[in-house]
């Protein structure tokens, strides 16, 4: 098996190769050492492209294509800030305080794919795909037309997390019925009381 | 009939095409899997696989556990082959957590896993054939083996099918010198078995005229279609995850790769065949091998685990292919996200192109060598 | 009464005269000949079809045919999760057999949801819209758990009496034998059980809050 090159080096080739990508190292806090690379979503399939067609990469084959659900999440900062204080005998000083301040980081949808190379060898290389928000942007690019692997893993993402890929063959629900409105996998789902509470007399 | 149907233009003139939905209660026994086919005549025009029936939220309720309590889980995924799914997950795991295995604990899951495969290679072709019509037969001879590696599973952990065998780190409970002793003498009747059950109908007419040549899978669609297991390597690809990733301790083992060269029916059965003279061979030499020693790392938290926050992905080949676990921690004792790579579920992608222009009868016998299970395509 | 005509029974019969009652006979020529419907959802179809096999053999109790055709089978052995997705079909299939019928549930999963009972898209249990009448219990249960089953039916159906008003389902022409067949809703299933069918027993210990 031959070992890839580190994922800085990679990052550096898909930028090369690939004008305006810009790319993001995301490291991966485990031992399994699994850092992955974060695309922008104009320019993901060309870099898919480079990544499959590259005679030293080779990386033609999709093993997997996840969907993750983030949720919004709240950062909360201290933050150092002058503000007038009142002071002894009346007087107002300016003082510097420290102040909590909080943001609302929005949520995304990602899709996750990790790449082998049948022919080299080697893999994981691990792309991230991240939609802008949870409600109405959540339209990413397919990478069905550069690995077939990803036509049914894209659609179980569609389905589950309501991920749109757009430039997919065939984007229908693939485990759920297609009647079926809600997005079961995404954290805030909430399934319907089909169950009523069942007491058992003595 | 969902709309997707009625945007393709027909071959033949309006009326001429037949559609008929295969499934998902069907004689064939591969469980509740249907396919839309569109026929014209007996030749198939379109294929469309619709699963989901057995979705059983597997990825859902994992997220609402401890990591522990996705094992028994895991045995629900590829219900036949319970031992290999339990691998793949305490191993994703292991390479999210850093945990390491033991030298005996790694020799007896080689054996587990080995087991497993032969077991579910002869129940395949067992299927398949009866598929093909050689009713009951070819299915009652696998199964009698099967029942064999079943009471060893049950006198090791306890179930026959459901084992729930491994931990992060080893295993749950260690195996006897009369254990091994009995695998021996089983594992030394095998090639017996195997020779048997090959000449049953190996060089039947019907088999042969039915199968080779039917549903061929080219070797670059193949490796685009992310198909793997012995259907890729009935393609040709050399591409077996023992090897490439050398993971356990599979690299001490001496066993070759069998490979195809026309990617039909009759390649992926004889793959399985070839497969399973591979595996009782790692048999042999692991049974002579195992050490004495610890099985599991006492230290290891197994109720309260909380890996550091992160993500791993862990594969393995079982029997029917690359099985894969990618899992992200967010530091609590619950996965954040759990994801299976279903080998099944991705080896379906290429039916439709495997069917085309065949016939309607063949459409079943493509799909029994593609080895399904409805467990792990839906989970 | 009843022991008197045993032992006048067992009197003819040892001087080689044999006796029987209508509803006996007609009761062992069902019991002995119940075909099953070939009908595996998931991993308890596998040790389904292990009973069926050399080692175990269903056949000796005369389930020698399992029929793929509902138009031809007696049983139907629902083995395996029953997902919203699929119980529509299962209730289809189980309109479509014959009268007499019998349904065993074997498996947690289709007594009531089994390990996956948290899960989206599982139905808790197939006795939420067809009547179940053996229940086996396991995960998945022996081989010999589901003859004991059959065994067990075998015992019901024995114990079925001609007339009366105790007859079983095919001799009363007020019982229904076709149940509603639900829908996909966009939530769920409609309606998400059958109340002539779910918990309708009296003297059921279990009791049913809304």
């Amino acid at each position: 098996m031959t070992t890839l090159p580190p994922v800085e080096d990679i990052k550096a080739q898909i930028e090369a190769a690939v004008p305006g990508c810009r790319i993001t190292v995301i490291p991966n806090g485990s031992p399994s050492g699994q850092h992955s690379l974060l695309l922008d979503n104009d320019h993901a399939r060309a870099a898919a492209l480079f990544l499959r067609d590259h005679p030293s990469l080779r990386l033609d084959y999709c093993s997997l294509v996840t969907g993750v659900d983030w949720l919004d999440t709240e950062t909360t900062e201290k933050v150092k800030v002058k503000k007038l204080v009142d002071g002894p005998e009346g007087s107002q000083q300016e003082q510097e305080v420290e102040e909590t301040r909080k943001t609302k980081v929005p949520g995304h949808l990602e899709s996750v794919y990790h790449l082998f190379s049948m022919e080299k060898k080697h893999g994981p290389v691990v792309l991230r795909l991240r939609t802008a928000n949870r409600t109405d942007q959540t339209h990413l690019p397919s990478l069905t037309p550069v690995w077939r692997s990803a036509e049914f893993q894209e659609r179980e993402a569609f389905d589950l997390y309501g991920i749109v890929f757009d430039g997919h063959p065939d984007l229908r629900r693939i485990l759920m019925w297609d009647g079926f409105v809600d997005f079961p996998m995404r954290k805030d789902y909430v399934p319907p009381a089909d169950d009523p509470l069942v007491e058992v007399q003595p | 009939m969902s709309t997707y149907m009625a945007e393709i233009d027909p071959i033949a003139g309006p009326g001429e095409i037949m559609e008929v939905s295969m499934g998902p209660h069907h004689p064939s026994t591969h469980g509740v899997f249907r396919m839309d086919v569109r026929l014209d005549g007996e030749k198939v025009v379109r294929l469309k696989p619709v699963f989901g029936y057995l979705h059983r939220n597997h990825e859902k309720i994992a997220e609402h556990g401890a990591w522990l309590a996705a094992i028994p889980y895991t045995d629900r995924l590829d219900y036949l082959c319970s031992m290999t799914n339990n691998w793949g997950y305490v191993l994703a795991v292991e390479k999210l957590a850093g945990i390491q295995v033991p030298e005996r604990a790694e020799y007896i899951r080689i054996i587990v896993a080995e087991l497993t495969r032969f077991q579910n290679h002869a129940g395949l072709v067992g299927f398949l054939l009866q598929d093909m019509g050689a009713s009951g037969t070819p299915l009652m001879y696998a199964f009698r083996e099967r029942e064999k590696v079943l009471d060893l599973f049950e006198s090791l952990s306890g179930a026959r099918m459901m084992c729930n065998y491994m931990r992060f780190g080893g295993l749950r409970v260690d195996c006897t010198p009369a254990w091994l002793d009995e695998v021996r003498h089983l594992v030394s009747r095998l090639p017996r078995f195997i020779d048997e059950f090959e000449n049953l109908l190996r060089a039947n007419e019907i088999l042969m005229a039915r199968t080779q040549g039917t549903g061929v899978l080219p070797r670059d669609l193949a490796i685009n279609a992310g198909v793997t297991g012995p259907m890729l390597r009935a393609s040709g690809v050399n591409y077996d995850i023992r090897k490439v990733d050398k993971y356990g301790i599979y690299d001490r083992f001496n066993f070759r790769v069998p490979l195809g060269d026309h990617g039909d029916v009759y390649d992926r059965y004889m793959m399985r065949i070839l497969e399973m003279r591979e595996s009782v061979k790692i048999l042999e030499q692991a049974l002579r091998d195992i050490p004495a020693g610890p099985i599991i790392d006492p230290k290891v938290r197994l109720r309260g685990l909380r890996p550091k926050a992160g993500e791993a992905y862990g594969r393995i080949e079982s029997p029917k292919g690359e099985l894969g676990f990618y899992l992200i921690s967010n530091g609590t004792g619950d996965p954040y996200r759990y994801r299976v790579r279903p080998p099944s579920m991705i080896n379906l992608t290429i039916l439709e192109d495997m069917c085309l222009g065949q016939n309607i009868a063949d459409v079943v016998i493509i799909l029994g060598s593609v080895d399904i299970v409805l467990g792990e395509v839906d989970r | 009464m009843e022991q008197n005509l045993k032992e006048l029974k067992i009197e003819l019969s040892k001087n080689g005269i044999f006796t029987t009652t209508l509803e006996e006979l007609y009761n062992w020529g069902r019991k002995n000949s119940v075909w099953p419907l070939t009908f595996g959802l998931a991993c308890c179809a596998i040790e389904m079809i292990a009973t069926t096999m050399a080692r175990y053999d269903l056949a000796r109790f005369g389930a020698e045919v399992f029929r793929p055709s509902p138009r031809q089978a007696d049983l139907i052995i629902v083995s395996g999760t029953v997902t919203k997705k699929m119980a529509p079909q299962v209730v289809r299939l189980y309109n479509q057999m014959p009268e007499p019928k019998y349904v065993i549930a074997m498996g947690a999963c289709a007594i009531s949801g089994g390990p996956f009972r948290d899960g989206y898209n599982v139905l808790k249990g197939i006795d939420r819209y067809i009547p179940v009448d053996v229940h086996i219990p396991g995960c998945p249960p022996r081989p010999e758990a589901l003859i004991h089953a059959f065994m067990t039916l075998q015992k019901k159906i024995e114990e079925q009496s001609l007339s009366g008003a105790d007859r079983p389902r095919h001799l009363d022409a007020d019982l229904p034998s076709e149940f509603p067949v639900p829908s996909f809703g966009e939530h769920g299933l409609e309606p998400p059980n059958n109340p002539d069918v779910f918990f309708n027993e009296p003297g059921n210990p279990l009791k049913v809050i809304q």
